[in-house]
């Protein structure tokens, strides 16, 4: 700018946009770095005059509790290290069957809710405005309190053959029990699946050159039950089951699915699939109806119009909502401590915390933990996204 | 990384938050804001129990009554802290409350590695079992398999685990935050047994549907000495808390009550003197009232009045004195002398 003058006035360095932005910056830094300093200082001289140990080393030492539901072998003479992995595993498994559990149900729900039977239309929406309006924290307290409770005593459990039983106690089913030689089937259905993956490569590819379409859906199950059960029948049937029996206070033996579970899972996954039906009913409604028309107009049956036509272009609108329900329903997930499930605020930063007195580091493990599931969801997520997203060519 | 950072900050920022309300000595804080922060049991009929208008009553509560008594003269200057046993010990270590009353168990990891200190015992308690009459258990030995209803992050919890590893019985624990949601469990018969210190148990009971169904296992698998609890590193509010609880014990052994208090000042005995402040510094010693110790007895009462009305004959738990009694009278309490 200043070239043009022939006696350039230079301006005061502070008058220099670029200049004062940088210096903005520096000082919003420092500012930034100062104060984290101050408060690590202030924690450091706080706990040492309170006289509280600090550090990870209490990871290592023996817990001293048992814990009601544990996915890895556990005992109270583990350390609270393995504490962490068993509640860890806790709250990934309610989250994971929660995620699953809540999609397949508000995909059923949000399509339900567009459906021409006013009847089915209706209580779809009846559902979502029931589910989707009640606090978490009730719904969990309706199924565990209310619901659950009613279930009879372990001497008068409800029974299935004498082998599912159900009482207050949870829900017992036989436990598999695996042989030598259940290996075989395993590698079978390993084999198989890769087999399918390749078919169903070729059929498409066949499809796209020739238009032939293959009965991909029917071959791959009937392949996938099929070779597994003839290897499982030559082994010679390589699984038991252990069916659990009464002695004593209660069923012994077998699997159990707690109360405390059963309740956080339903109440997740019903609350959830609330939104998650919403989030369909969006994603199908962004899709204009002249594709529907048109898809009729080829001679395609409403069924393949809704697979083939409407789901691919209205996921593109449901994923990246359907994430933030992912998120919602992990964190959601920590309110097991409400009802004694042992996930990772309860077991690991409610009782470690309060056994050894380690708040802070307890606190900072648990956020750092949710803060690393979280964003794994939201990398698969945005992966997928990516995929199904318009390819503009 | 970046995330990490910022939790790493966030968590050091509540603790750091935390402490500057307690910047100074505690007694210099307490009588600028007028009032004592004491953290309660969150209901536990005969040790902090809110009735309908939100009147605490118990003897927990009324050592945090006393503690008001010494402090201002006036054993309402109390503000009640509800806290569940989860969230206890946080809640002292961070300052939100002065003291913690709330049957808490003195144990050694508590006074060293936890940061606090444990300023006397003023129930002398043990952990038991209670079950349903219908299960024909006569004994805790019996329970190999039981499904046991427990409250979380307590010393029970671990007394628990220790005592079935012990003798080789299967356990099956569930862990609830609130005692009121074990008791609702052991109702409905979620589990076979509640297990908690025996002074609880009884106070659970009473607040089941029909506490005739139930009854209290004899065996006592731990020692559980209940008392108040204050933050390291402030002797001066440590002291006073401790002789408060000392002060209430003397007092039942000396025969001074809330009612004979004022006669009493006019006794002959040097030792009785002592402690009302009709004679000496005694009281001025800890920097409060010469005649602290009077009020305390008179607002309050001593130990003997204090058990009676909450746990004792005169209320609906009606737990024997025991090891609660003096010892003189063939229990545990015993305090050093006001001299």
């Amino acid at each position: 700018m200043t070239e043009l003058s022939s006696a350039p006035v230079k301006p005061p360095f502070w008058n220099n946009p670029q200049v004062r932005a940088i210096i903005f910056q520096a000082v919003a830094l420092l500012a930034t770095v100062a104060f984290g300093l101050y408060l690590f200082e202030n924690t450091q001289d706080n706990l040492r005059r309170l006289g509280i140990a600090s550090g990870f080393g209490f990871l290592s030492s023996p817990a001293g509790f048992d814990i009601i539901q544990t996915l890895i072998p556990y005992s109270a003479a583990s350390s609270y290290g393995q504490v962490f992995w068993v509640a860890l595993l806790n709250t990934l498994l309610v989250s994971a069957l929660g995620i699953i559990f809540a999609t397949l149900l508000g995909f059923i729900i949000g399509v339900a809710r567009l459906s021409k039977n006013w009847l089915i239309a209706k209580l779809a929406l009846a559902y979502i405005e029931t589910f989707r309006n009640v606090p978490l924290l009730l719904q969990i307290f309706f199924w565990y309190f209310a619901v659950l409770r009613a279930a009879p005593a372990p001497r008068q459990s409800l029974s299935l053959g004498d082998t599912f039983f159900l009482n207050i106690r949870g829900l017992y089913l036989p436990a598999p029990q695996f042989q030598p030689g259940f290996g075989w089937v395993l590698a079978t259905l390993g084999v198989v699946i890769v087999i399918v993956v390749v078919l169903t490569r070729w059929a498409r590819r066949r499809q796209m050159a020739t238009g032939q379409p293959f009965p991909i859906l029917s071959t791959a199950l009937a392949l996938l039950i099929g070779l597994p059960l003839i290897t499982f029948w030559l082994a010679g049937s390589p699984l038991h089951w252990q069916v659990p029996e009464l002695r004593g206070f209660n069923f012994q033996g077998g699997l159990v699915i707690i109360p405390e579970m059963a309740s956080l899972l339903l109440a997740l996954s019903i609350y959830t699939a609330a939104f998650i039906a919403e989030i369909v009913r969006a994603g199908i409604q962004a899709v204009s109806h002249g594709q529907t028309e048109a898809s009729f107009s080829l001679g395609l049956n409403s069924g393949m119009t809704l697979r083939l036509i409407i789901l691919p272009q209205a996921l593109r609108v449901i994923i990246p909502p359907m994430t933030n329900q992912y998120l919602n329903l992990t964190k959601n997930s920590s309110l097991a401590a409400a009802i004694g499930y042992p996930d990772l605020v309860s077991s690991f930063a409610g009782t470690t915390l309060n056994q050894t007195g380690q708040a802070i580091e307890c606190i900072a493990i648990t956020m750092a933990v949710y803060l690393t599931i979280s964003l794994l969801i939201s990398f698969v997520m945005n992966w997928y996204n990516r995929r199904v997203a318009l390819v503009e060519r | 990384m970046n995330g990490l950072k910022t939790l790493a900050t966030t968590a050091v920022l509540l603790l750091a938050a935390a402490s500057a309300a307690h910047a100074g000595v505690t007694l210099d804080a307490i009588k600028k804001n007028g009032f004592i922060k004491c953290g309660v049991s969150d209901g536990l009929p005969g040790f902090s129990y809110a009735d309908e208008k939100g009147n605490y009553s118990g003897i927990d509560v009324d050592v945090c009554r006393a503690i008001a008594a010494a402090v201002f003269g006036d054993a309402t200057k109390v503000k009640f802290t509800p806290l569940t046993a989860k969230e206890r010990l946080t809640a002292l270590q961070s300052g939100e409350i002065d003291v913690l009353s709330r049957n808490t168990t003195w144990t050694s990891s508590r006074d060293s590695a936890q940061g606090m200190n444990f300023t006397g015992i003023t129930y002398y308690d043990g952990q038991g079992f209670l079950v349903n009459k219908k299960l024909g258990v006569k004994s805790a030995k019996e329970l190999d398999g039981a499904t046991v209803c427990v409250q979380a992050g307590t010393t029970t919890e671990l007394n628990l685990s220790d005592y079935f590893r012990a003798n080789k019985m299967k356990l099956t624990p569930i862990s609830y935050d609130k005692s009121d949601e074990s008791a609702k469990s052991l109702e409905a018969g979620r589990c076979d047994v509640l297990t908690s210190d025996q002074s609880q148990l009884y106070a659970q009971r009473i607040k089941l549907a029909k506490p005739d169904d139930y009854i209290v296992l004899p065996e006592v698998i731990s020692k559980e000495p209940l008392g108040p609890v204050v933050r390291h590193g402030d002797d001066d509010w440590f002291d006073i808390v401790k002789w408060t609880l000392f002060v209430m014990v003397n007092a039942e052994e000396m025969g001074i009550n809330s009612k004979n208090v004022e006669e009493m000042k006019k006794s002959t005995n040097p030792d009785v003197k002592r402690m009302l402040g009709v004679e000496g510094d005694r009281g001025k010693d800890f920097g409060l009232a010469n005649d602290w110790m009077a009020v305390v007895i008179k607002q309050v009462g001593n130990y003997g009045e204090i058990f009676d009305r909450n746990v004792g004959a005169g209320s609906p738990l009606k737990i024997e004195r025991g090891l609660n009694a003096l010892w003189n009278q063939g229990g545990l309490q015993y305090t050093p002398p006001v001299r």
